[in-house]
């Protein structure tokens, strides 16, 4: 740290030095720096380089605004963070930081070539050149992608603890500056229950540090009337004050997500099991912004070297932070506010070399000052060039003409290593338009603000986010305000007294002009991505002339930063090269974030296990201890196949198919989804919802249903049982369960209301238990020795109650494998148990568990449909061929209507057809197309595979698919081509195995 | 995101509730009786009004019930709930 580059501050631990590595090298800062200050003192303005010249970049600001000192901290794999601004940064132990978008290093930098290649890089280059030709694009996306680009993405997970807590409030401030303490006090002082946010790390935004004697308040100076103010503020239990924490994003209806860093300025080693950043959800009654204004840069020649800084962020490195930007400092300027910098360098001992103003005089108190002391003030001259590659050394100026359009005279140079700029203010009006609100031009100081009358919710801007730039403005219109939004009379702001030295005299030019033409110039305008008034002038010349498209066009204000200094200069430019009115331009929209959020605040707790529920079944465990493989069927684990001695999946499948036709197998099939139907209008309600007839299912009968949208498409199939007069249960399928739910409830709620009809999700509260195959009816025998299992007393599609050990339990016959096969439903609670009793009693059946895998198989065996596997919500019944499940008799059923659309009657739809292969041991792959002709150019695509498997009971492969007009294509051979091949393939019936269906009853 | 005062429940937050587009489409009652026309329409056809809009809303993270809502879109104002059956109070 450089002695000479530090002088006192109050608001700086000087006593606690701070090490810290900045590009690998060792500096050290003070407790209460930030990077950006602690490197400026120890005379490191060099950061960076610009994205596209890769110019050499310096720190610009003390803030959120800053477009250059973007960094990439920490080198840890799983901790390291790209694009974070230095200026933010708190300076802790252990912190290492590295430049961005240099290489190999930030003093020597190859793409520091693009520089000089800048004529040939105009606005929309990228667009225009690398268009063409399409073959070349692989090459250019690897040249971009190597010389662009900002920062590195971590490449482990981040181990960081992130938090979210919801929060309500009457009040909600926003800002914790002069006019956020302001409101702040008054709402708490009203006993409302109050927020108030800062992004810093103390309140008091830029008037803390104001100890300039050129303003007071009741005689006092600024800073020490707000610091008591901001004491007193502690003493109110309804008013909570969140520093570190800075607004993210203002939704409708005063809902605003704020995130507030908790360990990011802790040394390193103080960081362990404590939450890094808590994203607030805050829903507030009033919201009251206070988010300031940040000052804006002036626009002229090379306007973007190491050393030129913000003039206002130059009073802050000073006043605040202790640290002095150069040595011998020149200012640039358009208003009173500069000069306020101009005294607190000079209070502090730093030669001001010269003061460069563009206006014709100014008559402050505060320019009498800086008059008085004798420093230099070129009245109506302009800043043409600055030279020095790495960091400035000199500028040099001309006078303006009358009209501010050129430069006359002789140019001047002014040799100097820090440039101090100010081009007037720009209101923080971000998070008001966020919200919705219209913002209205004010004229006289070329700035928007927030149009009062067109506030979209319970919520007032004061300060200077509203454009009171001025000490009594700021305070007298915050206590009014906030006074009338808040229904108080009186206050205690009511009568200070305010002195303010500044005058609002401005002198706006968008763009300064130089004694070059501006194609020979670099006035930058968006800092972050290096575009230029040239690029916004040639854009509008191509015929851009929306804001957005110019800003696209030109990447003016598409950073990290948004362009919070760039926009309202593109906004001038373009309305002075087309002679519009700023106000009818309107300004590009302000989207959040207003400053980056990580990842892990926006996802908090849901990473991980957390991300999403995860569903077990009761047998769960059971399937687990017998090396079950899973897979995920919605939010449910389902067993997938069940290896036995390092089978492979397709071992186990084959195995686990054949024993479940050839003697017992069990599968759980707790996931079905199960609603439970009652009411006297149950039988006519499920009329309704079904494409089939339910009104003369017998109590004790089970029947398939199949559900269409009103759209006539398939939508969801299952079994639905009568268990009495007026009470049904009804299976859905696993991942349809939640929505079938939803849609029945849609229809009785707001189309049906007089149906008698009640329904409710039972799918947790009973486990499914299927039995199937040949022996499956002595093995349930064994269980259940008291119920008559006999064809005539128990027979396919039907239904009894029984119990097993005491426990009720309902009993099924129903098949989708088209064996013989049981379904017993038992509460969750003892499923397991009579699962357990189901694999002894089928023990010497060698009762075989299986999976989802073999369920498939075995059920396209049979040529039964999986909704969503074999139908995408394009087919109807009638491409399934399933018409026989139709009624022709019902007046009317959900979908009805459309199944004879002039589109649905289509004889040439996709319809669904069985498939072989000429090879029976080539299996297709599911979603592999299917063509006819393989030299028609370009190739007919018929259809496709939707399900394929190889058949150990038919010994050969088998496939369901649909395709255009296959219901009449039966023996017609076709063909599926793959990458290395074609595969021959003939349609067939749906149906391969026990045509009869004489199983069902063997 | 709103607050949507559920008629059943009270204020709850957006989060809790589901969009049932377009409020008032009646479902034919003799949808055999309409021609391919009549019945896309009534399928198929919905405003997209900028302004102020009738929809269905469902309480889905909560009491399940579905209701009506005026809400205009180009604001988020909503002007009414009111419960299904019921006729659209005058905004
Ligand atoms: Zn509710």
């Amino acid at each position: 740290m450089s002695k000479e580059l530090r002088v006192n501050s109050k608001y700086i631990d000087q006593t606690t030095r701070i090490p810290f590595k900045f590009n690998g090298k060792t500096f050290y800062g003070f407790k209460g720096d930030t990077l950006a200050s602690a490197l400026l003192s120890n005379n490191v303005h060099l950061v960076g380089r610009s994205f596209k010249y890769h110019r050499p970049r310096g720190i610009m600001t003390c803030g959120s605004e800053e477009p250059n000192a973007i960094v990439q901290v920490s080198n840890d794999p799983s901790l390291t963070e790209p694009n974070v601004r230095a200026t933010e940064i708190e300076l802790y132990e252990g912190l290492e930081a590295n430049s961005q978008n240099c290489w190999p290093s930030v003093n020597f930098d190859i793409g520091g070539i693009n520089n000089f290649l800048s004529p040939f890089l105009p606005a929309g280059f990228y667009y225009k050149t690398f268009m063409w030709p399409a073959s070349f694009w692989e090459k250019y996306e690897f040249f971009i992608r190597h010389s662009a680009g900002l920062g590195k993405a971590p490449t482990k997970p981040d181990p960081n603890i992130y938090d979210h807590q919801y929060a309500h409030c009457d009040v909600l401030v926003i800002g914790g500056g002069i006019s956020g303490v302001i409101a702040a006090k008054l709402s708490a002082e009203k006993k409302l229950n109050t927020i108030l946010l800062d992004d810093k790390k103390d309140l008091g935004g830029v008037s803390i540090y104001n100890n300039d004697d050129n303003f007071k308040i009741n005689d006092q100076n600024v800073s020490k009337w707000l610091s008591n103010e901001i004491e007193n503020l502690k003493k109110y239990p309804n008013l909570s004050i969140k520093t570190r924490t800075s607004l993210a994003a203002f939704h409708g209806y005063n809902y605003l997500l704020a995130r507030e860093n908790l360990t990011d300025h802790l040394n390193v080693n103080d960081r362990k099991d404590k939450i890094r950043q808590r994203l607030w959800k805050i829903r507030a009654k009033k919201v009251v912004i206070a988010t300031g204004a940040i000052e804006r840069p002036l626009i002229f020649n090379n306007n973007d070297r190491p050393g030129i800084l913000l003039s206002s962020s130059i009073k802050k490195y000073i006043d605040y932070y202790g640290v002095k930007c150069g040595t011998k400092i020149s200012i640039f300027t358009s208003n009173d506010s500069a000069y306020e910098t101009v005294l607190s360098l000079y209070k502090n001992g730093v030669k001001i070399n010269s003061i460069i103003d563009i206006r014709d005089k100014s008559e402050s108190l505060i320019v009498k000052k800086v008059q008085d002391i004798g420093i230099k003030i070129y009245w109506k001259h302009t800043v043409v060039n600055t030279k020095g590659y790495k960091r400035i050394n000199s500028v040099e100026l001309m006078k303006l003409n009358e009209k501010g359009t050129g430069v006359i005279g002789d140019k001047i140079n002014e040799s100097c290593d820090c440039l101090g700029i100010s081009g007037g203010w720009t209101p923080m009006v971000h998070l008001f338009t966020q919200s919705g609100g219209k913002l209205e031009f004010n004229r006289i100081d070329n700035m928007f603000i927030p149009d009062e009358n067109k506030s979209p919710s319970e919520q007032i801007s004061v300060g200077s986010c509203n454009g009171d730039l001025e000490l009594d403005d700021i305070i007298k219109k915050t206590n009014l305000k906030t006074k009338e939004f808040l229904d108080i009379n009186t206050s205690i702001f009511d009568s200070l007294k305010i002195q303010n030295s500044k005058e609002k005299n401005k002198k706006n030019i968008w763009l300064l002009p130089s004694d070059k033409a501006l194609g020979k110039t670099k006035p930058f305008l968006d800092f972050q991505n290096d575009s230029t008034a040239k690029d916004v002038k040639l854009a509008l010349r191509e015929g851009f002339k929306s804001i957005e498209h110019v800003k696209r066009y030109t990447t003016t204000g598409m950073g990290t930063d948004q362009g919070k200094l760039s926009n309202m200069h593109a906004l001038g430019i373009i309305a002075d090269t087309t002679g519009t009115n700023m106000g009818e331009l309107g300004t590009t929209t302000f989207r959040p974030p207003f400053t980056p959020l990580t990842f892990g605040a926006i996802v908090g707790r849901n990473v991980g296990q957390f991300f999403d529920h995860t569903r077990y079944s009761a047998m769960h465990n059971w399937h687990e201890t017998n090396g079950a493989k899973f897979e995920n069927v919605g939010q449910w684990k389902r067993p997938w196949y069940y290896p036995k001695n390092k089978e492979s999946m397709h071992e186990a499948v084959q195995r686990e198919s054949k024993a479940a036709r050839d003697s017992a197998g069990i599968l759980d099939a707790s996931t079905l989804g199960k609603i439970d139907i009652q009411g006297t209008d149950a039988s006519e309600f499920l009329n309704r919802v079904y494409t089939n007839a339910w009104s003369k299912l017998q109590i004790g009968k089970c029947r398939y249903g199949l559900m269409l949208n009103e759209d006539g498409m398939v939508y969801d199939d299952g079994v639905t049982t009568r268990l009495g007069e007026n009470h049904y249960i009804m299976t859905t399928t696993t991942g349809g369960a939640a929505n079938v739910l939803n849609k029945l409830e849609d229809y009785l709620q707001t189309e049906w209301p007089e149906l008698d009809v009640y329904l409710t999700t039972v799918t947790d509260h009973f486990s499914t238990i299927s039995i199937c195959g040949p022996n499956s009816k002595k093995i349930v025998n064994k269980m259940i020795p008291d119920l008559d299992l006999s064809d005539q007393n128990f027979p396919h599609m039907s239904f009894k109650n029984s119990s097993i050990n005491g426990v009720r339990c309902r009993v099924m016959r129903i098949s989708f494998t088209g064996e013989h096969s049981y379904e017993i439903n038992i509460q969750s609670n003892y499923a397991k148990n009579v699962w357990e009793m189901s694999m002894e009693a089928g023990k010497e059946y060698n009762i075989t568990p299986y999976g989802t895998e073999t369920m498939h198989l075995l059920r396209a065996e049979k040529g039964f449909i999986i909704t969503g596997q074999d139908t995408d919500g394009t087919l109807t019944p009638v491409d399934l061929q399933m018409d026989w499940i139709v009624s022709k008799k019902k007046y009317d059923f959900i979908g009805k209507r459309s199944l004879y659309r002039s589109d649905t009657i289509r004889e040439d739809r996709k319809q669904l057809v069985g498939l072989i292969t000429e090879d029976p041991n080539e299996v297709l792959e599911e979603g592999a197309q299917i063509v006819e002709d393989l030299n028609k150019k370009p190739i007919e695509m018929l259809g496709h595979v939707t399900s394929s498997y190889f058949s150990p009971n038919l010994n050969k492969s088998i496939a369901l698919a649909v395709v255009v007009s296959g219901k009449n294509l039966r023996g017609k051979k076709l063909f599926v081509p793959m990458e290395n091949k074609n595969i021959n393939v003939t349609i067939t019936d749906t149906v391969f195995y026990d045509k009869e269906n004489k199983r069902l009853n063997a | 995101m709103f607050v949507i005062n559920c008629p059943f429940c009270g204020e709850r937050d957006q989060s809790e509730f589901s969009s049932g587009g377009e409020a008032h489409i009646i479902r034919p009652k003799q949808p055999t009786e309409l021609s391919d026309d009549q019945w896309a329409e009534y399928l198929f056809m919905r405003k997209n009004i900028k302004g102020v809009q009738f929809e269905r809303w469902n309480h889905a993270h909560g009491c399940r019930k579905w209701f009506n809502m005026i809400r205009d879109t180009s604001n988020d104002k909503i002007h009414a709930i009111y419960k299904m059956g019921e006729k659209p109070p005058i905004v």
